[in-house]
């Protein structure tokens, strides 16, 4: 599986990517956590405000924090559709 | 108390739902109680402590000092708390896809004014100004409009006008929301109308406009006040040192500068106290909420109006942070243009208001 945060860097981000780490624990699904920084490559998926998460490709959530159970809630949901 | 923000759960029956809002809607009306019996007593509060139980002589520096900041920094803190809950709650109702929708091939004109209004409503952090500004330019809102959006979110935003509001009144609130607004339009304007599309960095026009985010679904009221206590963690939990650092420097202000001595290179006899202020906001960055304080003081000191108006506007809308990272999608040339167009809205405004008040 494999989890992207999307942002140039800021707190939010930062805090997102903890919330990621804290999901992924919770989940014990070995998964690898990114951070895309670079404008180019976050704007191609297309969200308006940062941070984003990408699950596998697909941007799950922008603009905002969800916090480590909501994501891990996220995770499974995405494990059981594939 | 724990409100529901996980994935909503089917509710066993209509009549758990309705108890549960009734249950809400009462802590509501209750807190909303409580924060009013607080607030009005906080002169009184602040006064004593102060001089009966601190101890300190009244009309000395350090007593006036103490008192304005023990009675402004609760007192701010309270508002911007009650206000960013509230417009939480609105914003629920707008995102940036949804304002981007509206925006899609608006002509210039309506454009402006729409975006300008839009702008007030629509979450928005200054690190979400590139992704905003290519989704918005590659998906056919106009330049200008775009514009007039990325003017107005910062500078007219609710905690400005919320703290404008609660330290100086209604009028003064709505002159800034007016004029904030007319700059953002008038901006968005002049800016579409000198095509400066080119003037954009080439490689965003050629980005693949993304899948979009994830499909928005419709929330529940339980969801919205949870989005308002998430604003109010997120934001005045962000924000309360820099408002208690302006307090401070307010408190300072109000202490030991002489009483008229902001008249002598901030009042309205000084004609280029104007330019001045602008000027001076364009590198120091702040949000509203720690700067209003600092206006508060200086105002009380003798500085005009229009001048702290502008001085404010400047720190806010031209804020170098901002400029630095909109480099990656705006040619210096283009920055150049915004800063000039927007500064001299601000200009205009600063020296209407000295004039005219």
């Amino acid at each position: 599986m494999e989890i992207k945060i999307l942002g140039p860097g800021c707190a939010n981000c930062k805090r997102l990517y903890g919330e990621a780490e804290k999901a992924v624990a919770q989940v014990g699904q070995p998964a690898t956590i990114t951070k895309v920084e670079a404008i180019e490559e976050i704007v191609g998926y297309g969200i308006l405000k940062t941070p984003g998460l990408v699950i596998d490709g697909k941007v799950v959530a922008s603009g905002r924090i969800p916090g480590a159970f909501e994501i891990a809630t996220m995770i499974t949901t995405a494990l059981a559709k594939a | 108390m724990s409100l529901a923000t996980a994935a909503p759960a089917t509710p066993a029956s209509a009549d758990t739902a309705g108890r549960r809002a009734l249950g809400q809607a009462l802590l509501l009306l209750l807190g909303a109680a409580a924060w009013w019996l607080v607030y009005s007593r906080l002169a009184a509060a602040a006064s004593w402590l102060t001089f009966e139980g601190l101890g300190l002589v009244r009309r000395t520096a350090l007593g006036s000092a103490v008192e304005f900041f023990l009675y402004e920094a609760p007192k701010v803190l309270m508002l911007l708390t009650l206000v960013v809950f509230g417009v939480g709650i609105v914003r629920s109702f707008f995102t940036a896809e949804r304002t981007r929708r509206v925006l899609a091939g608006k002509r210039e004109g309506v454009g402006s004014v729409l975006a300008a209004l839009l702008g007030v409503v629509t979450p928005f952090c200054s690190c979400s100004a590139v992704p905003l500004f290519i989704g918005f330019v590659t998906t056919g809102v106009p330049l200008g409009v775009t514009f007039s959006f990325l003017v107005s979110a910062p500078m007219v935003n609710e905690i400005a006008l919320a703290l404008l509001f609660g330290l100086f009144g209604w009028k003064i609130a709505a002159l800034y929301a007016g004029t904030g607004l007319a700059i953002a339009v008038v901006s968005g304007l002049v800016i579409g109308r000198l095509h400066l599309e080119g003037w954009v960095e080439p490689w965003v026009y050629g980005v693949k406009a993304g899948a979009g985010g994830p499909t928005e679904e419709a929330l529940t009221w339980s969801g919205r006040v949870a989005a308002g206590r998430e604003a109010v963690r997120d934001i005045v939990g962000r924000v309360w040192p820099y408002v208690l650092g302006g307090i401070a420097v307010g408190a300072g202000i109000h202490g030991y500068v002489p009483q008229d001595f902001m008249a002598s290179f901030m009042g309205r006899d000084a004609w280029w106290s104007v330019p001045l202020a602008v000027v001076i906001g364009i590198p120091l960055y702040s949000n509203a909420a720690g700067i209003i304080p600092i206006v508060q003081a200086l105002l009380g000191k003798g500085a005009a109006l229009g001048t702290v108006l502008a001085f404010m506007m400047s720190v806010i809308a031209l804020s170098l942070p901002e400029m630095v990272i909109l480099r990656k999608v705006l040619t210096l040339r283009l920055i150049a243009v915004f800063v000039a167009v927007v500064g001299t809205g601000i200009l205009v405004v600063g020296y209407l208001f000295n004039f005219v008040l």
